[in-house]
């Protein structure tokens, strides 16, 4: 019994809800007002768009790319959201699924091509960010009024942003770690040549996979115009980062199709809450960023530690 | 007699509205939400507040006021600190915001929690929260409604600030608007000296041989000493240059008052003005009716404050001011 709770393979699946809650209980002892429906409301409100956008990076890191115009497309798809989408939602409908075909396009443009993901989407970020400068000039735009309802939802006994997140983690799990398919698109970045050799087409698999990362961005930009009801080209720009350090701080691995959705999600709440310790431990701002990049390090030390053993 | 009774007089006031201030918000704190530190303005900015706000908490006007900075000019973190500013229940966050209207939900629920806010500088169009807002419009036409209490009226000569930015052209707006009302002024040249002395010196020397005789140079600050030093390398006599607080501006002026009694003024805003709003908010919490929307008072020098600003001001700095709460008082019933 023993010796299955101490096997690396479970030690690597519990470290990051290990090393969430040991901090969600040291922000608790810190700031007691915390532990509380307000204030976990409050604390947890703004992870919820990181959290999907770091689920729209873990589909770019399952099929071994990396998607480094996540920021930037959030970005635009929030301005999308505050400016044609309140004024005349069927046009802005119709711009959100294009940039989710665009996403298509561009998994299919890489596949096809064989081109690093990496160039590419640096390439795309541009982009996106001047087509949100064009479509918002200048910060401002209103969220639509339904996005904001959904967002200042007050479900009763448990916050709002707890529900989202785990409807999102459990549904994106039974979808790519228990569905047939799902299994073959993990596949794809495991062992792409047996994929294709029982049948399967790479490129559909590839395609699919960057329309579920522009999906869930366009979800990702929507949620947080409905946290701030008005939009800024700028407004995501750090989410490219958060989202890759959340999955891998989630479990998972930038190649082989090793990820983990529940472990994303987890991974993009303990990011998104070092930053609301360290603010209520009273460190400088000067030293906070660099704090966070420390407690990233320490949880992948540990991991490290953990598959030496597994090897 | 009369004068020092009126001293006394001030004195007694400002005692008493200390000591009620004591009375009221001794128990409340005030954070400071700042989106970015990364110019010598937001620096100046900074110090000032840790030496007013600090000094209140010292004193026991206020519990506490801390300052929060993002580290980069990012919405979204600057949302989630005022969240958890929110969190740890402060009475009031003063904020200079980095997007005017992506912070409004979070702007929002302080509010909502009972919180006073209050924006500078970059301010918040949530209409909840209270504004301190710069009006470089009326800094504009203060220069030239100040010539025309000097001269009858002349050619003058605009330097302009860096093209395209909102506040070049707040301030010519300003000026022509001043102009269009003291018709005796006539603009006869503009050029752009991006807030900068050495762009400001290339600029008007190149412009200089095709002009007439110029009696006054209107400028935004920061292009002052540059214009001067044109008009004497080109050999024409020095017209009435208004400044901007720099300190080599001010230096020169200084020079040029102690050798020929060269009488100007000089015009800008004091990174103080984030002290403004935190007495700003301590008014609020103390129950005092402030307007929803202020306007910083620009921090003009005159001949006769000359010297004393050059004194308290660093070389290669610009001049500041921090505010007290009577200049805060005087700023809400001035409006």
């Amino acid at each position: 019994m023993w010796r299955q709770v101490t096997s690396p393979r479970v030690l690597r699946a519990i470290l990051p809800a290990a090393s969430f809650v040991i901090l969600l209980a040291a922000i608790f002892y810190v700031q007691p007002r915390a532990m509380s429906y307000f204030g976990m409301n409050l604390m947890l409100q703004y992870t919820v768009p990181i959290a999907l956008a770091t689920i729209a990076q873990m589909f770019i890191i399952t099929v071994n790319d990396l998607d480094l115009s996540i920021g930037a497309f959030v970005g635009l798809t929030a301005c999308i959201g505050a400016t044609l989408l309140a004024d005349s939602p069927l046009l802005g409908v119709l711009a959100l699924l294009a940039c989710v075909g665009a996403y298509a396009a561009l998994g299919a443009l890489i596949y096809w091509r064989n081109l690093p993901s990496i160039v590419v989407t640096l390439g795309m970020s541009f982009v996106w960010l001047g087509g949100a400068v064009l479509i918002l000039p200048t910060p401002g735009g209103t969220a639509p009024g339904w996005v904001k309802a959904i967002m200042g939802l007050k479900t009763p006994v448990v916050p709002f942003p707890i529900i989202a997140t785990l409807v999102i983690g459990i549904s994106v799990h039974l979808v790519l770690m228990r569905s047939s398919y799902g299994t073959v698109l993990r596949g794809v970045g495991g062992n792409p040549r047996a994929v294709k050799r029982a049948g399967w087409s790479l490129l559909k698999a590839k395609m699919v996979m960057y329309a579920a990362a522009g999906f869930f961005g366009v979800l990702s930009g929507l949620s947080l115009i409905g946290l701030t009801s008005a939009a800024d080209a700028h407004i995501a720009d750090r989410y490219t980062l958060y989202a890759i350090a959340g999955v891998i701080l989630g479990g998972g691995e930038f190649v082989g199709g090793r990820v983990s959705p529940i472990g994303a999600i987890i991974g993009a709440l303990t990011l998104a809450l070092t930053g609301s310790f360290l603010t209520f431990l009273r460190i400088s701002p000067d030293w906070q960023i660099g704090a966070q990049g420390g407690i990233l390090i320490l949880v992948l030390a540990l991991r490290a530690l953990i598959k030496r053993q597994e090897g | 007699m009369l004068k020092k009774m009126l001293i006394g007089t001030a004195v007694l006031a400002s005692c008493l509205t200390a000591q009620m201030a004591v009375a009221d918000t001794s128990d409340k704190r005030i954070a400071l939400s700042n989106n970015y530190a990364g110019n010598s303005w937001r620096q100046a900015m900074l110090d000032s507040w840790e030496k007013v706000a600090g000094a209140a908490a010292a004193d026991g006007v206020v519990a506490e006021a801390p300052a929060f900075t993002t580290a980069e000019n990012q919405v979204t973190e600057q949302a989630a600190q005022i969240q958890n500013l929110i969190l740890e229940g402060y009475d009031a966050i003063v904020i200079n915001a980095a997007s005017p209207d992506a912070l409004n939900g979070a702007v929002k629920q302080a509010c909502d929690a009972g919180i006073v806010v209050v924006s500078f500088d970059g301010i918040v169009t949530e209409p909840c929260a209270y504004r301190i807002a710069v009006d470089f419009h009326a800094m504009g036409k203060l220069e030239v409604e100040y010539l025309a209490t000097r001269m009858d009226g002349g050619n003058l000569l605009e330097i302009r600030g860096l093209a395209g930015v909102f506040v070049d052209d707040e301030i010519s707006a300003g000026i022509h608007e001043g102009v269009a009302e003291n018709p005796q002024f006539e603009i006869v040249g503009s050029v752009h000296g991006d807030w900068a002395q050495d762009v400001a010196q290339k600029a008007v020397a190149g412009v200089l041989p095709s002009l007439p005789e110029i009696a006054a140079v209107v400028t935004q600050g920061g292009d002052g000493y540059g214009a001067a030093q044109a008009f004497a390398a080109a050999g024409r006599p020095t017209p009435l240059i208004v400044m901007g607080n720099r300190y080599d501006e001010m230096l020169w002026w200084k020079e040029q008052k102690d050798a020929n009694g060269y009488e100007t003024m000089s015009v800008s805003i004091a990174p103080g003005v984030g002290t403004l709003a935190f007495w700003v908010a301590q008014m609020i919490l103390d129950g005092k009716d402030v307007p929803q929307d202020l306007t910083v008072p620009f921090l003009q020098i005159t001949q006769d404050t000359l010297e004393d600003s050059l004194a308290t001001t660093q070389p290669g700095g610009v001049a500041n001011v921090e505010y007290s709460l009577e200049d805060a008082q005087g700023v809400v019933d001035g409006s």
